[in-house]
């Protein structure tokens, strides 16, 4: 446990430091500000539309730092460091996802309130946003954790990972942005379930990624 | 018995065998010296007994907690030196001044690790292991980068290491002052049909004597 803290910190420490917490968040409002001049100033077509636009932003702010969750930590071999301490792989997948989301979830979640009011937003479609976002956003971590630990050590890793994780997170898209029109309540339910069952297979399946990676 | 013990280990890396039948047992206090040319096995080795590898064949036995120092320093390059060795020394206590003081670097401590230079981060890798408490050391050219001053320290602490019954296992191949140090050649244990006179004079079967290891 105190392990998972003290990496947990660490990971933080490092996104805050180098200013990389701050990339998906300029990232998420940059498509925010472009969407109205590409579709035009109708404000009721903004209204209508924003909420996915918001949906598809946030998943490929949530790509952008995923290059870097496990892949450095690997070549300086901070990652042999820990298993020799005793940490397991799942372990340390655990914490290495609960700090990625740290990292971008709650910024995100923060950012879109200007977002919001940038494409005319409701209160109401706001409100499931955020709360489809707090479902979500551990979803795509985990997801980020996962592909991150696949393709950490592999020439061309970023595109590589892009390719790996968009397939995967089209359930999360299609529920999160479902959850915002008339059938909300189911789409947030199943936005959840899919959610959930990323961060449950997630350190496993990182973990067992980390491991034969090690050579 | 308290130490670190291989019993008839292989080792293959990349589809190629790199060591077969290596056997021998470090016990508190001693040292052994892996030796052999490029690309025998020697990081190998000391992956193996670290854990981090999984052997082909045969037994490893540790018994305590061993430290790693090889060619990764595995501190955060943003961080200062003080604070990289100190995240080491949060997951198994430890004290980053004896580890400072043991290789020179008290004065570096406020320095971002990535102002270190080469030879300065071959030191912190050392002090990230003088620093903790982990009884069994594992050190991958642990000379390599280091000037005269320097390798006299790591000397000091190795020999401090040993006399407070902790055991160094190090893979070197240039000079290193282990007193007494069990020499470790892994040469013998390479399938022959590699360059030269390995295997033949040591088939790859031969068990070595009782003990299991060679001594210096």
């Amino acid at each position: 446990m105190n392990a998972m803290l003290l990496i947990i910190r660490r990971d933080l420490a490092a996104s805050f430091r180098a200013g990389g917490a701050l990339l998906p968040v300029a990232f998420f409002l940059l498509v925010a500000t472009l969407f109205p001049f590409a579709v035009g100033p109708d404000a009721q077509l903004l209204a209508r539309t924003g909420g996915g636009v918001l949906w598809v932003a946030a998943l490929l702010a949530a790509l952008l730092p995923v290059e870097r969750v496990i892949a450095p930590d690997r070549d300086s071999g901070v990652l042999d460091q820990i298993a020799l301490r005793g940490v397991s792989d799942e372990m340390l997948a655990l914490a290495k996802m609960i700090a990625h989301w740290l990292g971008f979830g709650p910024p995100l979640m923060i950012a879109t309130l200007p977002a919001a009011a940038l494409l005319n937003l409701s209160g109401e479609t706001l409100g499931r946003l955020e709360a489809g976002l707090a479902i979500g956003t551990p979803g795509l971590a985990a997801l980020g954790v996962i592909i991150s630990a696949i393709t950490a050590g592999l020439r061309g890793a970023g595109a590589l990972a892009g390719l790996l994780m968009l397939p995967l997170a089209v359930p999360l898209v299609i529920f999160g942005a479902g959850s915002l029109g008339e059938f909300g309540g189911g789409g947030l339910k199943l936005l959840a379930a899919s959610s959930l069952l990323l961060v449950a297979i997630a350190p496993f399946a990182a973990g067992a990624a980390i491991r034969a990676g090690r050579e | 018995m308290s130490g670190i013990r291989f019993h008839d280990v292989g080792c293959i890396r990349g589809g190629r065998l790199l060591f077969e039948g290596l056997s021998f047992a470090l016990t508190p206090g001693e040292a052994g010296l892996v030796t052999g040319p490029n690309g025998v096995g020697k990081s190998s080795l000391l992956r193996l007994a670290a854990g981090l590898l999984e052997p082909r064949a045969g037994v490893i036995a540790r018994t305590d907690r061993v430290a790693l120092a090889d060619e990764n320093a595995a501190l955060d390059r943003e961080a200062t030196l003080g604070a990289a060795l100190g995240f080491w020394a949060g997951f198994e206590g430890g004290d980053v001044a004896r580890g400072l003081d043991a290789m020179g670097l008290a004065h570096l401590a406020a320095i971002p690790v990535r102002m270190l230079s080469t030879g300065q981060r071959k030191r912190a890798t050392l002090a990230r292991v003088i620093a903790g408490n982990a009884p069994i050391w594992l050190l991958d050219e642990p000379g390599n980068g280091l000037d005269a001053d320097s390798l006299a320290r790591l000397e000091t602490a190795i020999a401090a290491h040993r006399a407070g019954g902790g055991i160094v296992l190090a893979a070197s191949h240039q000079p290193l002052g282990m007193a007494g140090a069990i020499l470790l050649d892994i040469k013998p244990f390479v399938p022959s049909a590699v360059e030269g006179r390995g295997g033949e004079d040591k088939p790859v079967s031969t068990t070595l004597d009782t003990n299991g290891y060679f001594d210096a």
